[in-house]
């Protein structure tokens, strides 16, 4: 067996971020596109803690701490607009969110 | 594989630490199997003790005044039938009581009933029963949508919001007590649940008493939150049965409801362990530095014993009192047997007692000292366990406005209060 | 066992937990971006998340995942059921999945993967470190010790600005950020401000 190296959790994170930019891009339920930030913000963590563990010092894992309570803050303010946007329109189809198109 | 099973057995680790399997799937078995028997033993003592304190008797006809009724109980929810409502969720149906027992279950891993009787002390105990015990809101709130009608939801979205509100307290409650654990030498603390237990013991005080009286308000705090984060009594609105027709299970029948009602008493078993853990000095005897000559180990080495022959007396004296009509002799005769059986167990714990009174590394003293840090540890749990059926039979339940707002506007600045001065106080102390 | 990371201390599991926890990290990514029902999409995203938390786990960093856990599978999550449940519209699951703009997307993420392979792959094959010569994602990872974990960021994120504090001040600053969060989310679902 190969041993598991910062190579392989990289591409781990790289297929997770890739999975939560397509989420974002395709999906049309508001919540899933939030859903889908919240993958690509796993990836960037995932990503942070590697490179910790590869350089040896802890600046990675702070950092990922710190990333984790944004990813929090943004999950409660978005869901608070979607809440506030759905209770005005009835929708939550991002297709159908386009008071500001031309 | 013998290897691994015989290497361990001389070593004073827990078998996370010792990196040993074997051992680990061992004390997971030992410890599923014992929380199913006292999830059992909860259930009959529950109907007992509730009786008894409305004044009547409770069940008396499955088993000797009611031994076997977990048993009918279990076998009746096997057999039902089970009912899935027709607009439902198959899927989310199935998984929501599995994620909750998953849950409740997953803490046990961290919890010490020894000094190295763990299955793995991890460096992160305090957090990982925290985090884990929050993955259980996720069970209700699903079974609640899965149900797919509208009592269930709304006891589902009442219940989840309540154990979130007090799981807050009930954090900001551990933090204090993690701080006490800090009052040492090099001034760092830990969050290891070993480690908790052996602060208390090298700072020679429960931390209940520690800066009294911030240790016991600390304590109060866990304690209540503990009863409003399992959804018991007083703070049972989710599933109140007269007046949510039982909240977020209510569409559960048989087999799927016994898995909730076992992931709620093994939960209630696992936060009464984490504040055994945390306070009540988890393993140790009362009083281990101030009385610590050979005479008084030996003499707190005798309590397993004793304690299991008290309960063989009393089951002797309901022998004796059972009515001498030959309808009742089945009875009788299975209750003599249950009391010649404590009787026995007793014997065994006070001939390993005397045995192993020298405090030397031999078979029996390491068999005594084991048995002795695992009857304080559980004795203290029993003691909980009674005082959660005492609340439930005693006091009215809380409406929910009541609970949101003492969960938010009480126990929280009460809880940071104490953390801010237990810090004051710890500093100022050094 | 794994004899690169044997030097000294016990690995924490073997590769084979690696290929199971990553494998189902992605597969419930898969999951939550193809399902049609919410739900079922916020309970994969749970099972993404205690798998990433599994794998810090490996990566010896129990605090994080610890907070991991905590934070997004116990807190988040139960937030995102919640706003499920208010928004569920019943013809949201008889809709199409996908939005209209569905092949710029597909074309733009494709792009953005084929850019990450390139990279990661160039990382450990042709690039070289300056300082030290080696592939810039070197095969020899360094040591980091498990017991003293959570008391080393605690230094580091409490500590005293000159001592051990680096991030003391990005400690306050998230505090703030998450009082006004806490304002924002509170102000915006108000029905009459």
């Amino acid at each position: 067996m190969v041993p598991i190296t910062t190579f392989h959790y990289l591409v781990v994170a790289a297929a997770l971020f890739v999975l939560g930019v397509i989420g974002v891009l395709t999906r049309r339920n508001v919540v899933i596109v939030l859903m889908s930030i919240e993958l690509i913000l796993n990836a960037v963590n995932l990503n942070l803690v590697a490179f910790s563990r590869m350089w040896g010092n802890l600046n990675g894992q702070v950092f990922s701490i710190f990333v984790t309570v944004d990813a929090a803050a943004e999950a409660a303010v978005g869901l608070g607009i979607l809440i506030a946007f759905f209770r005005n329109r009835e929708t939550i189809n991002v297709d159908e969110i386009d008071l500001l198109k031309w | 594989m013998l290897n691994q099973f015989t290497s361990y057995l001389g070593s004073n680790l827990t078998p996370g630490t010792a990196n040993n399997q074997l051992w680990a799937l061992i004390y997971v078995l030992i410890i599923f199997a014992g929380v199913s028997v006292a999830v059992m033993a909860m259930n009959w003592l529950e109907r007992k003790a509730l009786a008894h304190f409305q004044i009547r008797l409770g069940p008396m006809r499955v088993g000797p005044h009611g031994l076997l009724q977990p048993f009918a109980d279990a076998l009746k929810l096997m057999l039902k039938e089970d009912i899935i409502p027709a607009e439902a969720d198959q899927f989310v149906f199935w998984v929501a009581p599995l994620i909750g027992l998953l849950a409740s279950f997953t803490v046990y891993t961290v919890i010490p009933f020894g000094p190295s009787q763990a299955v793995s002390d991890m460096n992160i105990g305090i957090l990982f029963m925290l985090g884990v015990s929050s993955l259980g809101v996720l069970g209700i709130v699903v079974a609640g949508w899965a149900s797919n009608s509208h009592y269930p939801l709304i006891g589902a979205l009442r219940s989840s919001a309540q154990m979130v509100s007090y799981e807050v307290a009930m954090g900001l409650a551990v933090v204090s007590a993690i701080l006490m654990t800090s009052f040492n030498e090099t001034g760092t603390g830990t969050l290891s649940m070993i480690g908790i237990v052996q602060s208390q013991q090298q700072q020679g005080i429960w931390f209940i008493f520690k800066f009294f009286p911030l240790g016991l308000i600390a304590f109060a705090i866990f304690a209540i939150a503990m009863v409003a984060e399992t959804n018991r009594a007083p703070f049972d609105m989710a599933e109140a049965e007269s007046e949510l027709t039982a909240g977020y299970h209510t569409e559960y029948s048989g087999l799927r409801w016994s898995l909730f009602m076992l992931a709620e008493y093994a939960a209630m078993i696992a936060v009464s362990a984490i504040a055994v853990t945390l306070w009540l000095g988890g393993w140790m005897r009362p009083f281990p530095n101030l009385l610590h000559a050979p005479a008084w180990d030996f003499l707190f080495s005798l309590f397993p014993g004793l304690t299991f022959l008290g309960l063989a007396a009393i089951a002797l004296i309901g022998t004796a009192r059972m009515p001498s009509h030959s309808f009742f002799r089945i009875q009788r005769i299975g209750l003599a047997v249950f009391a010649a059986l404590l009787g026995i167990i007793a014997l065994l714990l006070l001939v390993i007692a005397v045995a192993g009174r020298s405090a030397d590394a031999s078979l029996a003293a390491r068999f005594n000292e084991g048995i002795g840090y695992v009857y304080w540890f559980v004795l203290k749990v029993a003691v909980f366990m009674y005082l959660f059926i005492w609340y439930r039979a005693t006091w009215p339940r809380y409406r929910f406005d009541q609970l949101m707002k003492i969960g938010w506007k009480v126990m929280l600045p009460i809880s940071l209060g104490v953390l801010m001065v237990t810090a004051i106080v710890g500093v100022l102390v050094k | 066992m794994n004899p690169v990371l044997n030097s000294g201390m016990a690995p924490v599991a073997t590769p084979w937990f690696f290929y199971v926890l990553g494998g189902l990290a992605v597969a419930s990514g898969v999951a939550v971006i193809t399902r049609r029902n919410a739900v079922h999409a916020a309970l994969a995203l749970i099972v993404t998340l205690l798998s990433v938390a599994g794998l810090y786990l490996m990566l010896y960093a129990p605090f994080v995942a610890g907070v991991q856990i905590i934070v997004y599978a116990g807190g988040i999550m139960v937030l995102f059921l919640f706003v499920i449940m208010l928004v569920n519209i019943e013809r949201s699951s008889k809709e199409r999945r996908f939005n209209r703009m569905w092949p710029v997307g597909l074309a733009a993420a494709c792009a953005l993967m084929a850019l990450f392979v390139s990279a990661i792959v160039k990382g450990k094959t042709v690039l070289t470190d300056p300082r030290t010569g080696q592939a810039l994602w070197p095969d020899i990872i360094a040591k980091l010790p498990e017991s003293s974990n959570t008391q080393q960021i605690a230094g580091m994120l409490y500590g005293e600005a000159g001592r051990m504090g680096q991030y003391t001040f990005a400690f306050e600053i998230a505090s703030l950020l998450l009082l006004v969060a806490i304002l924002g989310a509170v102000i915006m679902t108000k029905k009459k401000i």
